[in-house]
């Protein structure tokens, strides 16, 4: 079997890629050992958000909101312009509220009183928030599938990397010019040096309460439980679905490759969901799931060549359904040797070299 | 004293707290409904049964379990969450007047008025005539009881009853005087009426349908005991494939009586019972086979026919996906609120697809529920 | 007898009867689907939803599993 590029993965990150480089010529043949969007990409919120840990976060991030606004994505994706409401709790988180509004563009400060106007559900006693309006939701799962819907699938794993291309589990071998793993934690069965290390998350899911919330709501102290360097760490995220849904995350946790449930964890969670939204107690949880986030230590993705043949896409954390876009235009780019819009220097893999 | 702890009040479950008090163990009682009873017995445990409510058990009803850790603690762990009814797609079944078959049953039991009430009664099973029965002692007009097995196995299922005599005996009293009518099923509902292949459009107030039914095996997986081909694994004591946790019931009453009994008892006093739940096992797998479903019904859905009640999935955007979990993702297709026990087996039928993996809450419960959650 | 209300109509039913068979006594449907449809209970058993209600301002409890109690105020969304 011959192809152009033969892609590992039909999560979004393996989809956006396929699309991308069909778009500019190229033969692909889309590899999947299991369903279009069910690892990570079904795992997560599904939220399309700028974010700035990083100078470089920040360009892929607020790259990617924009290529994702240009997709006329079908009713099914479920998209909604929600925006993103920061939550400051203190004057401490305030500041931050500054800082972000001075990167943000288009974004807008709320003082206490307009936080309350914006989410009345939300406790009393907190300083104010950063809104970001261009920030939307989606659903990935079916994101994917659109982007997927022009390209060839076939379910199977890449068993092995060789001269030309793959052996796939199989048994077929597949001479391709250009080999591109989109596969998320998976990718160090076939790369083991990469540095990329799941991230296991909880989230849960209630029945349909359409109104309860307006925004994808974030505490700002996330900031400090997600980039410390504890082994687990909660903070409040919740998100409203079109469906009137209200999906409750997040956790975030190293060493646990189990994909059960962590009840301590998970209650945790929920608790500090809780804090900043005393009703929510009063709602049905029909779901909760666990997902693994492909980590990488400077929290940015890993985004081009591995070797001559073998390119790589993976790392993206907690950020893969947003900078899907963003990863596929920069692999897209160096496949047809044209300039990028942002620089691609800030995620080659050789950085880890 | 050893502890024991009992989940589900039906028969299976009464009887497992029952045997278990006997040997001694102090009991306690966990079931979800109003009042213990199951759905065999919602409205009352019959005379014949009574001993088995023995005042040393303790009895909490009302209590949904949704996780494990939710479970107190005990030395043994006998699950008797006993079973639900299979419903398969047709177009209209979705309308207010068409219920399941122990449902209608169980809604008269709470308290719903039906004399007077014309009532189809269709789908499968030894339960129909049942249901046949007790709604017409309550009053309904009992207008068809139309089953879907052929009219041939019917008959070779009642002629081997002659074996069974306590049971045509018991089928002959159920059954008299009402129409009961085999290659029959259900092909549409529509507003006051059920139509019925061979028969006709009905108009009738209510339609109780139910294709057979499904082991609840949602808290043993959860539990992670095994489960093969819907049935959680035993041996003959009834032990799962986890220590210390047993199952009992998702059978006939006789059977589940004596499943639990078996699972109550310590082994002395359990093996006698051995050859009579290995003959009950035996007689609820000739009902089972007499009673299997057609090939016409995998036919019955529309593209249009809701299969997903929660979420309003229609077949037509189910059929084509690569498994469950793709129908699932893809379509939203048991993602609702029900978790997808009600068009998981109508799927399993229809598709192919094998039930998927559980996880807590294994019903929706309050937020609250969930703040205090440990290993 | 226990007296409850129902979409604000004042009924009474005999003690032990469940809230969907109370509601059910007085009209065919208990909730719009996703889709709009008017829908009642199936299972009668707690396992298919259908019959969710707002009991006591509690959205989306099981009416088949929960008995009446006097003064309960039940609204259905259909």
């Amino acid at each position: 079997m011959t192809t152009d590029v033969l892609i590992a993965g039909a999560g979004i990150v393996g989809a956006a890629i396929a699309a991308a480089l069909r778009e500019a010529g190229a033969k692909c043949l889309v590899v999947e050992p299991e369903i279009v969007g069910g690892g990570a990409t079904a795992a997560g919120m599904g939220h399309v958000v700028v974010m700035d840990d990083s100078p470089a976060q920040l360009a892929l991030t607020e790259y990617s909101r924009h290529l994702w606004d240009a997709l006329p994505l079908p009713p099914n994706v479920e998209r909604e312009h929600r925006g993103t409401l920061w939550v400051a709790a203190d004057a401490e988180e305030m500041a931050e509220v500054h800082r972000k509004h001075a990167l943000y563009p288009a974004s807008e400060i709320l003082d206490a009183q307009a936080l309350y106007e914006a989410e009345p559900e939300l406790r009393p006693g907190l300083a104010g928030g950063l809104l970001v309006p261009g920030d939307s939701v989606l659903y990935a799962p079916c994101a994917a599938a659109w982007l997927l819907r022009l390209s060839p699938v076939r379910y199977t794993a890449i068993e092995t990397l060789t001269d030309d291309g793959a052996r796939l589990a199989d048994g077929t071998p597949v001479s391709a010019g250009l080999t591109i793993l989109a596969c998320g934690t998976g990718i160090t069965r076939l790369l083991p040096s990469l540095p990329v290390k799941p991230r296991k998350g909880h989230l849960a899911i209630t029945d349909r309460y359409p109104g309860f919330l307006q925004h994808q709501l974030i505490e700002l102290g996330y900031l400090k439980s997600a980039h410390g360097h504890s082994n687990e760490s909660v903070a409040f995220n919740v998100q409203p679905r079109s469906s009137g849904q209200l999906l409750i995350g997040s956790s975030r946790q190293y060493g646990d490759d189990s994909a059960d449930i962590r009840p301590e964890l998970l209650s945790r969670m929920l608790r500090r969901a809780v804090e900043y939204m005393p009703r929510l107690v009063d709602l049905q949880v029909i779901r909760t799931w666990t997902g693994f986030r492909a980590a990488t230590p400077d929290s940015l993705p890993l985004i081009g060549p591995y070797s001559d043949r073998v390119w790589v896409a993976a790392g993206h954390e907690g950020l893969g359904i947003t900078t899907s876009l963003g990863t596929a235009r920069l692999l897209a780019d160096r496949y047809i040797g044209q300039p990028s819009a942002i620089p691609a220097e800030p995620y080659l893999p050789e950085r880890f070299a | 004293m050893p502890s024991t702890l009992v989940i589900g009040g039906g028969p299976a479950g009464l009887a497992a707290a029952w045997a278990a008090a006997q040997v001694g163990d102090q009991v306690t009682l966990l079931d979800d409904n109003p009042a213990l009873g199951g759905q065999i017995w919602r409205g009352g445990v019959p005379a014949a049964h009574q001993r088995f409510l023995d005042p040393s058990i303790t009895v909490r009803t009302g209590v949904q379990i949704h996780s494990a850790n939710q479970i107190p603690a005990a030395d043994r762990l006998i699950l008797a969450t006993g079973t639900r009814e299979r419903f398969l797609p047709f177009p209209g079944w979705t309308l207010p007047h068409i219920l399941g078959a122990g449902g209608l049953q169980a809604m008269v039991k709470s308290g719903l008025p039906i004399a007077g009430k014309r009532v189809v009664i269709t789908g499968t099973g030894p339960l129909l005539l049942a249901v046949g029965a007790y709604l017409r002692k309550r009053g309904a007009m009992v207008v068809l009881i139309a089953e879907q097995a052929p009219f041939s196995r019917i008959a070779q299922f009642t002629r081997e009853l002659w074996r069974e005599p306590a049971k045509l005996f018991q089928a002959a009293q159920l059954g008299w005087g009402l129409r009961y009518r085999a290659d029959a099923w259900p092909i549409r509902a529509d507003a006051g009426s059920i139509t019925i292949q061979g028969h006709g459009k009905i108009p009738c107030d209510y339609v109780a349908c139910g294709f057979g039914l499904v082991v609840n095996t949602e808290l043993p997986a959860l539990l992670g005991c095994a489960i093969d081909a819907g049935q959680v694994v035993t041996d003959s004591k009834q032990r799962t494939t986890i220590p210390h946790i047993y199952w009992a019931g998702a059978g006939s009453v006789d059977r589940s009586i004596l499943e639990g009994q078996i699972a109550g008892f310590d082994l002395e006093r359990a093996r006698p019972l051995y050859p009579a739940r290995d003959r009950a096992l035996r007689f609820d797998r000739r009902i089972d086979q007499a009673f299997r479903l057609r090939s016409e019904l995998s036919n019955l859905a529309a593209p249009d026919t809701i299969v997903c009640r929660c979420e309003d999935v229609p077949f037509g955007a189910v059929w084509q996906q690569r498994d469950w979990r793709s129908a699932k993702l893809q379509t939203r297709c048991g993602m609702g609120p029900c978790q997808g026990r009600i068009c998981g087996p109508a799927l399993e039928h229809l598709c192919g697809w094998p039930a998927s993996s559980v996880r807590p809450p294994i019903f929706p419960t309050r937020l609250e529920n969930l703040l205090d959650e440990r290993r | 007898m226990i007296r409850i209300t129902i979409n604000g109509r004042s009924l009474e039913v005999a003690a032990g009867t469940t809230v969907a068979a109370a509601v059910m006594t007085i009209q065919p449907g208990f909730r719009r689907s996703v889709s709009g449809e008017l829908r009642g209970p199936l299972c009668g058993m707690g396992i298919c939803m259908e019959c969710r209600v707002t009991l006591n301002g509690h959205r989306h409890e099981r009416s088949c599993q929960t008995l009446c109690t006097p003064g309960m105020e039940v609204v259905t969304d259909a």
